[in-house]
């Protein structure tokens, strides 16, 4: 039996591999993703074969846990997708978790029982990795929501504190490796359960709202990890193959956030962005703002023969994809040529802005890249940035004293005119100035996003 | 002996990761990520052996249980979730039909 079992689980990792490979194309992801989950249907069943289980924990556990997932995926809007996504995360850290910390407590209850100095380490590795994964989710989750200040949470001694929580997990790991079942260690082992989940909590707090797509991507991969490990805790491959692979595509996707946002990933998880960037902001931001009415935007965009929209997270709050969407039918209807120019980070979570184009229907041919919307900028007759900020503020490209300085950035202001859709005058989340709003050719279109695109939508129909 | 082969599998499914994921489209990164995200449910085949395997004690009953409770919140809520966002994606001619 034992042996079928193991050969269902390859078959689960290859169709992991299929499914993951899939997923990187647009055309084969949704069959990636069934693909995917085939396998871990595969895995659960085979897993369940095992002899002398006991099947009424299972069976509430997984009727409770897939009809609290299911509700809440069926559920949830498309702009509350990246936090559903932390919160999801997160359930699978603390999975990882307790597989640990429950084969510790059958090694415990057990008269005869052993376990091997990997199997110690693992265990350790699963709880660590797994609380941290948790408790950095829920928070991810909480910034995300709104639920708390979106700001990073900085108080004095933040690095000491963490380092200190660092050294006594290490210390509690070394003391709980050398005698598992020492009666120190079995209070070692709590405390670092405790202290990892402390560490999630404060390895996040830091970490403005700005960043989240990083952070999201970092927690990705630690969940992958925490799975691996349970993997080596109870000897089991499916979880070890699945585990790195999550792992491994959450390290690529953090390093490409890092990269879209000129940033190392030390820089994003110590330095609390956004906090103490008022530099470069105060000295003079000269120029008058300009701003336009939706009847004279209109008359432009009727003129344009090309229009590019730059969405940001201001488009996800204002719920406005559905009217931005009509708006770009209406043009292209018109003979203008639409495009929608997506930043790498725009929105809170990688390809935020993506899924919610999707959800209005846009197909995803119109969506360009930054990398080869900047090149032909200078051709667009207009861009429309509808509640993007940081991502398409010029001075990252022109002024080394802003916070955000050599971050790529969508070159808006190189168009022939550019109109910027803001509800005021605030600065972005990362609280910089954006000398984008001063240039000779933008022009502000003030307002709720939705409500000033509907009075676009509405000139066309009437004119 | 045994850890060796898990080492190795280890070693060789992190590089299989690498190379798999190495380049994908930015349209892409969500469901990308909330499809690996299910995927790392895949502690769900953990959790299963704990509650399965260690109802003789009730902290062993408790862990085994809330942990595959959260695995299948993952699993499910993951590849639902994925669905649901991949299946926005459409091409020009897909809208047309």
């Amino acid at each position: 039996m034992n042996i079928l079992i193991n050969l269902a689980y390859i078959v689960a990792s290859i169709l992991f591999i299929y499914g993951l490979k899939m997923l990187s194309k647009p055309t084969t992801a949704v069959r990636g993703n069934q693909i995917s989950a085939l396998g871990m249907l595969i895995a659960i069943v085979a897993t369940l074969l095992y002899s002398g289980m006991d099947y009424r924990w299972i069976l509430a556990g997984l009727v409770v846990g897939s009809a609290i997932g299911a509700v809440a995926a069926i559920r949830v809007p498309m702009t509350s997708m990246p936090e559903f996504v932390a919160l999801f995360n997160g359930t699978g850290g603390l999975a990882s978790l307790l597989v640990g910390w429950s084969e510790y407590n059958t090694f415990l209850n057990t008269a005869d029982g052993g376990l091997g100095i990997v199997q110690v380490i693992a265990i350790f590795l699963a709880v660590l990795i797994g609380g941290v994964t948790f408790t950095g989710s829920m928070i991810a989750y909480a910034k995300l929501a709104e639920r708390i200040d979106g700001k990073p949470t900085l108080f004095t001694g933040q690095q000491l504190v963490n380092a200190l929580i660092v050294v006594a997990v290490l210390v509690s790991g070394v003391v709980y490796v050398m005698n598992p079942g020492a009666e120190l260690s079995q209070i070692l082992f709590y405390v670092t359960v405790f202290l990892s989940l402390v560490l999630g909590v404060l390895v996040t707090i830091p970490i403005g709202g700005a960043d989240m797509p990083v952070v999201i991507s970092l927690l990705n991969s630690y969940s992958g990890l925490a799975a691996c490990a349970a993997g080596f805790v109870i000897s089991n491959t499916v979880l070890i193959v699945a585990g790195s692979l999550v792992g491994a595509s959450g390290i690529i996707l953090t390093n490409i956030m890092c990269k879209a946002m000129n940033r190392s990933l030390a820089h994003v998880l110590f330095s609390g962005f956004g906090s103490a960037t008022t530099g470069g902001a105060g000295e003079g931001q000269t120029g008058e703002v300009k701003p336009i009415s939706a009847e004279d935007a209109y008359y432009v965009l009727e003129a344009a023969s090309s229009v590019v929209f730059v969405p940001g997270y201001g488009m996800a709050v204002a719920q406005a994809q559905h009217v931005v969407r009509e708006l770009g039918d209406l043009l292209e209807a018109n003979g203008t040529e639409v495009k929608y120019a997506v930043h790498p980070v725009a929105g809170r979570m990688p390809g935020h802005m993506n899924v919610l184009l999707a959800e209005a229907n846009v197909p995803y041919e119109q969506l360009v890249e930054m990398d080869d919307i900047n090149p032909i900028i200078s051709t667009v007759d207009v861009c429309v940035v509808i509640g993007a900020n940081d991502v398409v503020n010029p001075g990252a490209r022109e002024d080394e004293s802003s916070a955000i300085y050599g971050m790529p950035v969508i070159n808006v202001d190189l168009a022939r005119s550019c109109f910027v859709l803001k509800r005021s005058m605030r600065a972005g989340f990362a609280g910089i100035e954006n000398p984008l709003f001063f240039k000779e050719n933008t022009r502000m279109l003030f307002g709720d996003a939705k409500d000033s695109i509907a009075a676009l939508v509405e000139q066309f129909k009437s004119g | 002996m045994e850890i060796i082969l898990l080492l190795f599998t280890f070693v060789l499914a992190i590089f299989l990761g690498v190379e798999l994921i190495n380049k994908v489209p930015s349209q892409l990164h969500t469901p990308l990520m909330s499809g690996s995200n299910a995927i790392s449910g895949i502690s769900i085949v953990g959790a299963l052996l704990a509650a399965g395997l260690s109802s003789d004690t009730t902290l062993g009953i408790i862990l085994g249980l809330v942990a595959v409770i959260c695995a299948s919140i993952n699993v499910v809520g993951g590849y639902l979730v994925t669905d649901r966002m991949l299946s926005m994606f459409k091409t020009r001619e897909g809208n047309e039909k």
